[in-house]
């Protein structure tokens, strides 16, 4: 055990990632880099956990990781599909077109 | 006198058939059953009479009633109030005047209107008056009375304006309804106080009530007699609340014989006799009915001289007529007023159902510049409006004179002021009712003598024969409301007062007869142009039309027309603007966008959290 | 230089880089640069696990993200051709205005988020947990964690099959009107 205060540095890591991936996805208007800031918001969770679990020294921190991950990977493949949709039916990727809900 | 009950339901319970069938019942269905459910509810008056009648010979306290109480009705906080019914000799007086002269009336009103389309109608409406007026005489409490006051109110617009497809008559309805409304409120604001001042709204509680609350001359009982002045002149049509009654004469002749002489313009006069005791704890109130009395007697007097509707004379003769009511009740000649209000019921209903018989044989004219010469080609008529023009002057031995002359005595004992002003007004009544008999029954119009046709119908004489032959002798007949009101004292006035109030109506035949039908003294008739303001204003009512159009018509039309878009209208439309202000706002943050729903969530997660990290 | 010294400054280090890729990523114009920040910012995040003592989701992290899902990003956009040809159409939609909102959102997120962790307990140490520990805790107490994870993959699989089909033609939108199909297995 490394007795260096880093834990609470990890989650705040945590944290800085998280909210740079929803600058991301608030800001970008093309579907893929949507996906990809996505991406990394749920990288900054899985960090959390590990880091959470690294400090109380249980295994559960990655296995929860290993639940994060497979639910990024199935996520970002139905949305990659979607993408290509949206890319045949409108010729473009710009997510602001789809706002047929409005109202 | 448990059957009490039975009359004022009886003519509701006619209302109701006859809403009910709403108009799929024959006429002659339909006349049965309104003729006949105010002519049972005159039996059993005959009936309760001759009880009363009974437990008065057993030694019945004098002037003490039966009170019939019927179910609770209002119980709110300290009031009480029951459905109950009280008879003494005063309402009984005014049940035989309601219900006989009224199903004298409804019998006549069964021929007259036979040819009208709206025959069910009519007798719906009149039954409900009936009963509604019926219900003010015997209600033992003022809320119960005002019920029936309201009632009567509403069933006389209903009436006036029967023919309601011409605006003329829902004109004339409306005027009418609003002006005793103005009365009807003073009425009630009259009631609050007394709720306020004496904690009941009983009748007869009251009358015991006030003498001990209230002192002699004192502001409160000079306040509320006001008030309930204010409502009894609205109703009878006395100054200041008179401009209706003459429009009134837009309905159909029966309703002006029932409403508007015999029965509900009594209202009035009935209210004041039945609270005299607070009217007596002020002389300034006694004074101000006893002047209204002697200023409307006049003022109608002068104006029905220079009517040329039939129907408009008679009414403004019933104004005058109830000017003297008022007077008599003024000057403390309580049971002089009750029973000129019956025998002025007998006859003003005569001489109203009588025109109507002349209005019918004139095809519907009514003008009396176009009559004349009538008296050959209809007698009965002729013989009925003899009598009846007979008690109106006052002539010994009918009955108008034996109600009218004790006024007159009365009067002066009071202040000769006001025995002046009545006997010229008896003697203006003897000038134009002179004038009309002469104008419509003898002479020759311009044009010949018209030809009329006798109406058809065995309904429309008997009535007026038993009417003419009542107002002959009515003056024999004992008042069983002597009992309940206070005697008035015996007058003894010299013996020149006596002559000249039974001579002048007489001098006034004469100048009537002279002027009218012998041409002379034409200077008299005031028919030159230089006098054509004073006949414009004297025939318009005094004016009092044209005055009240100013003051508050015109007024509260400009006010309605600046308000049409209705400033109190905002409050509410403030809520819905409101409202739909706040959908638009919110149905803005619907807008499809995928980063503006994740910006919310966002924003959503830091109220949150801070939310659950600062509290 | 003692061994918590270095180890302090690799974690610094490493969390610099990440945070530093990160930023850089969210920002450009052209998707392949984005997508390669991506890779350095997994890859530093798996040095970052390694650090704290998980070796094995550092190797996932590299082997998943930095591999498949990459891989899968750079299909993507290969086929949508996102490329150098449409930096231009990036750079229109990313105005500067464009950036108030979402950072003034993500600062005050990061506020709070730092504001909750609160004052520093006592366990602070960094626990090595190795790959032996997760194995058996995956086949033991969280068998089903594993068993769910095949279902969402399966249901991934199926459903981005699904999505990207091209079974009939589906015209296109655009300004011309002519429709032009490209799509493979269709029938004239």
């Amino acid at each position: 055990m490394i007795d260096a205060v880093i834990i609470d540095h990890a989650f705040i890591l945590a944290g800085i990632l998280f909210c740079l991936g929803l600058a991301g996805v608030l800001v970008r208007r093309n579907l893929v880099f949507v996906l990809i800031s996505l991406e990394v918001m749920l990288n900054a969770a899985g960090l959390a956990f590990i880091a959470a679990g690294s400090a109380w020294g249980q295994p559960e921190g990655q296995i929860m990781f290993l639940a994060v991950v497979t639910l990024g990977a199935a996520e970002v493949a139905v949305g990659l599909g979607l993408t290509l949709l949206l890319f045949r039916r409108f010729n473009s990727v710009d997510i602001d077109q789809l706002n047929q809900l409005k109202g | 006198m448990n059957l009490l009950w039975l009359i004022p339901t009886l003519p509701f319970l006619g209302f109701t058939i006859l809403v009910l069938s709403s108009g799929r019942m024959s006429r002659e269905r339909a006349r049965i059953v309104g003729v006949g459910s105010v002519a049972l509810a005159f039996l059993a008056t005959i009936y309760i009479a001759t009880q009363y009648y009974a437990a008065a010979a057993h030694g019945l306290d004098h002037g003490a009633g039966f009170t019939v109480s019927l179910w609770p009705w209002i119980t709110a906080g300290s009031l009480n109030l029951n459905f109950s019914l009280y008879l003494d000799g005063l309402s009984l007086s005014m049940l035989f005047v309601i219900t006989g002269v009224g199903a004298l009336i409804h019998l006549y009103a069964s021929g007259y209107m036979w040819d009208d389309p709206d025959y069910t109608r009519f007798f719906t409406y009149m039954n409900l008056f009936v009963a509604a007026m019926l219900m003010l005489v015997l209600a033992d409490n003022l809320v119960l009375m005002f019920l029936g006051w309201e009632g009567v109110g509403l069933c006389s617009f209903l009436l006036i304006g029967f023919w309601y497809k011409d605006p003329k008559n829902g004109y004339a309805a409306r005027k009418a309804f609003v002006v005793t409304r103005a009365g009807d409120t003073a009425f009630a604001i009259g009631l609050f106080l007394l709720f306020r001042e004496l904690g009941s709204l009983e009748i007869q509680e009251i009358l015991h009530l006030a003498p001990e609350n209230f002192e002699m001359g004192g502001n409160m009982p000079t306040l509320i007699s006001a008030l309930l002045l204010g409502g009894a002149v609205g109703k009878s049509a006395q100054i200041p609340l008179q401009t209706w009654l003459p429009d009134a004469m837009a309905g159909p002749t029966p309703v002006s014989a029932l409403i508007h002489a015999a029965t509900m313009v009594t209202a009035g006069v009935y209210l004041i006799a039945r609270c005299h005791p607070v009217f007596l704890l002020s002389p300034i109130a006694m004074t101000m009915v006893a002047s209204i009395g002697l200023i409307t007697l006049l003022v109608a007097g002068f104006t029905a001289l220079n009517q040329w509707d039939i129907k408009r004379v008679l009414a403004y003769s019933t104004m005058s007529q109830i000017g003297y009511m008022f007077l008599a009740l003024g000057v403390e000649a309580w049971d002089s007023s009750i029973f000129h209000l019956m025998t002025h019921a007998i006859f003003k209903a005569l001489l109203f159902l009588t025109a109507g018989s002349i209005i019918l044989a004139m095809h519907h004219e009514q003008d009396i510049r176009k009559m004349g010469g009538l008296r050959k080609q209809l007698p009965v008529p002729f013989w009925c409006f003899l009598i009846g023009s007979a008690c109106l002057i006052a002539l010994p031995p009918t009955s108008g004179f034996w109600s009218k002359e004790p006024i007159l005595l009365a009067a002066w004992e009071a202040d000769p002021i006001f025995w002046y002003g009545a006997v010229f007004g008896a003697f203006l009544t003897a000038v134009y009712t002179t004038r009309l008999m002469l104008l419509v029954f003898f002479g020759t119009p311009e044009g010949g003598i018209p030809k009329t046709h006798e109406p058809k119908g065995w309904q429309l004489h008997p009535p007026l024969i038993i009417l003419a032959g009542l107002s002959l002798v009515a003056g024999l007949f004992n008042l069983p409301a002597a009992d309940v009101l206070p005697h008035a004292h015996e007058h003894h006035p010299p013996l020149w007062v006596e002559i000249t109030g039974i001579l002048l109506p007489v001098v006034g035949i004469f100048i009537g007869w002279q002027v009218f039908l012998k041409g002379r003294w034409q200077a008299l008739r005031m028919e030159s142009p230089a006098f054509d303001g004073l006949r414009k204003f004297l025939a318009s009512g005094w004016g009092f039309d044209w005055l009240y159009d100013i003051l508050l018509v015109k007024p509260f039309m400009a006010l309605a027309k600046a308000n049409r878009n209705d400033i109190v209208d905002l409050v509410p439309k403030a809520v819905v603007v409101a409202s739909s202000q706040c959908y638009y706002f919110f149905s803005r943050g619907q807008n499809g966008q995928l980063r503006f729903y994740v910006a919310t969530m966002a924003a959503a997660a830091i109220m949150i959290i801070s939310l659950a990290l600062f509290t | 230089m003692t061994a918590a010294f270095i180890y302090s400054l690799m974690f610094y280090f490493t969390a610099a880089i990440a945070v530093l890729a990160t930023l850089l990523m969210i920002t450009r114009h052209n998707a392949v640069h984005a997508l390669l920040y991506l890779i350095i910012s997994s890859l530093s995040m798996a040095i970052i696990f390694y650090l704290l003592g998980a070796p094995f989701a550092a190797v996932l992290e590299v082997i998943i993200y930095a591999g498949a899902v990459m891989i899968l990003f750079v299909f993507v956009v290969m086929m949508l051709n996102l490329g150098h040809k449409s930096v231009e159409q990036e750079a229109a939609w990313l105005p500067a205005k464009g950036w108030i909102v979402p950072s003034v959102l993500a600062a005050l997120l990061l506020i709070v988020l730092i504001a909750g962790l609160g004052e520093p307990e006592n366990l602070r140490g960094v626990h090595l947990v190795g790959v032996k520990e997760v194995g058996i805790s995956l086949f033991g107490p969280y068998l089903l964690v594993v068993e769910l994870a095949s279902f969402l993959l399966m249901a991934g699989l199926v459903g981005a099959y699904h999505l990207a089909r091209q079974t009939t033609p589906t015209p296109k939108f655009d300004d011309s009107g002519t429709s032009t199909s490209k799509t493979q297995g269709d029938e004239a």
